[in-house]
């Protein structure tokens, strides 16, 4: 790739710096471009201005000391990470978990999912051009940092799992809070979709627009809603059962497409099968413990292998564990989606015209933290 | 289904590498993994096959089954650094994604070893391709011409393993500083 960033006199392409602090990237994140006038000949995204080393600070410290870590990589939906993380090292330890702890997560987690996705809808919007919807977003999404804050105390970098269960129990105040939030949101998708999704400036950006086929996400490790919006059913929730997601019932939303406007379309029904997992979750919430009944103090799980995936709101969240048997990690591997998501854009994006190259890098919602680690 | 399948055709890797001792460590360790808790997952085409694996007092190398509920992951595979290639042109052939790509450092031993994460779209089945490099000359060739997507796994591995993927279009340091000369998760780094 580095040749074919040598500038060729006879081409007359030049080259283009977008970022690394360009407001469509979400973070810091810069891509090299060759261009020829405003149509894209290559483009090479540049990583690790927020790298942080995750993984080494994971061999350093105890299993429950990183904890807070898994907070702080997708900043926008911590909770899928503290998921993926406790359920890994729950495998890898044999720790049971009480149901109620298991439901309690899945309402969080997909509580959060919708936060992640209406952020994402606002900033994607104001990518285009359009900056109201922003506003109407943040203000949804506040609700649920409100809700979420009176269970796990914090607004952003959730810390709110533990090895065997949650932290902190919810109460009636959370639950009617909860409910009226979904009734809520349920009055606002209809705007959205009249105001935004069927704006035809919105259409014509989108339309046909960064079209990623099922190859192209297969080879590049594409997950979540990229998949997804290239027709590829899967979700880690169905695909690979875990906590008590069986006992529920949703549908993933798929379209063949594969354009930015698929894409767009699965995270917007994405929050409406988010909202039925909570409701039933609510409606089925068992009484019990939330912890274990023995607390969980010294883990130390077995020599060998493990790995857990989680459906983060980005895609597929893997954590690789290689224990010595001691109570840190000798390896932990974090496998972010948009890593991988990522990844493809350099393919995707050849031949585009720039402002188009800008929907498609949107539509793969992008976090950087997450990316670096 | 599609495990018994990718089973019996990566079994065709181990043909000509029965004497190597180092593959029949690495084999006889996923061999090791309790086999209890199976019955309900497996199906009739694994059985036969563990039923010739435990013929010989010592089991022949090949890929070894592990206990999903336990570890996460149906399928490892140890194999030597050369044969990397093939197998995954066989999952490719199989369709196949790629997870991820890693390293561990066994100090202890002196070697560096690969992970490479594969997972199904359309059936739940993660095969792990594992391989053993040695510390001090650690190479082994790109699989990034199959799947792009290892391009970028490959340069993470390198910039914090300094594992060399023969191959590879553009091994340049990818998350860190692009003059780092250093491998920041090798056990004997000191910051």
């Amino acid at each position: 790739m580095n040749g074919s960033l040598q500038q060729d006199i006879n081409q007359e392409t030049f080259v283009l710096n977008l970022g690394p602090q360009h407001p469509a990237t979400h973070g810091v994140l810069r891509v090299k471009l060759v261009m020829d006038g405003e149509y894209i000949v290559d483009a090479e995204p540049v990583l690790g201005y927020i790298h942080r080393m995750h993984e080494k600070m994971g061999e350093n410290r105890t299993w429950a000391q990183f904890l807070p870590n898994c907070g702080r990589m997708d900043y926008l939906s911590a909770l899928s990470y503290n998921h993926g993380y406790v359920a890994a090292v729950e495998r890898a330890a044999g720790i049971e978990v009480p149901e109620r702890a298991e439901y309690l997560r899945v309402i969080t987690v997909e509580l959060n999912r919708i936060s992640s996705h209406l952020l994402w809808f606002g900033a994607f919007v104001l990518d285009l051009g359009g900056f109201t919807p922003l506003l109407y977003a943040f203000d949804d999404r506040e609700q649920i940092l409100d809700l979420l804050e009176s269970v796990t105390g914090s607004r952003l970098t959730y810390c709110y799992f533990r090895f065997g269960g949650v932290y902190n129990d919810i109460d009636d105040s959370f639950i009617t809070g909860t409910r009226e939030f979904i009734k809520r949101l349920r009055r606002r998708l209809p705007m959205y979709d009249a105001l935004v999704t069927k704006n035809i400036i919105l259409i014509k950006r989108l339309k046909d627009i960064g079209p990623i086929s099922q190859d192209m996400a297969r080879r590049y490790g594409a997950t979540g809603p990229v998949a997804r919006g290239s027709g590829i059913n899967f979700d880690v929730r169905k695909h690979e059962p875990y906590s008590v997601y069986p006992e529920f019932d949703f549908d993933i939303p798929v379209y063949q497409e594969g354009d930015s406007m698929a894409r767009y379309m699965v995270r917007m029904d994405e929050m409406e099968q988010s909202m039925r997992i909570i409701e039933q979750a609510l409606d089925k919430l068992p009484e019990g413990e939330i912890q274990p009944k023995k607390a969980v103090k010294l883990i130390k799980p077995e020599k060998g292998d493990y790995y857990h995936a989680v459906e983060a709101a980005r895609g597929s969240f893997g954590v690789r564990i290689v224990s010595d048997g001691t109570n840190s990690a000798y390896r932990l591997k974090l496998r972010s989606p948009t890593y991988s998501n990522l990844s493809l854009f350099g393919e995707a994006a050849k031949g585009m015209l720039l402002p188009d190259a800008l929907a498609l890098m949107g539509s793969l919602d992008l976090v950087i933290p997450e990316i670096d680690r | 289904m599609l495990l018994a399948k990718i089973k019996e055709e990566l079994k065709s890797l181990y043909d000509d590498i029965q004497e190597s001792p180092e593959i029949e460590e690495a084999a006889a360790e996923t061999a090791e993994v309790p086999a209890a808790e199976e019955g309900a997952e497996t199906t009739p085409g694994r059985e036969e096959v563990k039923a010739e694996e435990a013929a010989p007092a010592s089991p022949p190398p090949g890929p070894g089954d592990t206990d999903y509920k336990t570890k996460g992951y149906h399928l490892d595979v140890a194999l030597p650094p050369e044969k990397v290639v093939a197998a995954v042109e066989i999952l490719s052939r199989e369709n196949f994604f790629i997870e991820a790509i890693t390293g561990v450092d066994w100090i202890e031993e002196q070697q560096l070893e690969v992970v490479y994460d594969f997972n199904h779209f359309a059936e739940l089945c993660r095969v792990v391709i594992r391989s053993r490099l040695d510390r001090n000359n650690p190479e082994i060739p790109t699989i990034s011409h199959i799947y792009q997507g290892a391009n970028w796994h490959e340069r993470e591995t390198h910039d914090f393993f300094g594992i060399i993927f023969t191959g590879h279009p553009n091994l340049e340091p990818l998350l860190l500083p692009e003059d780092a000369d250093f491998h920041p998760l090798l056990k004997d780094f000191k910051a």
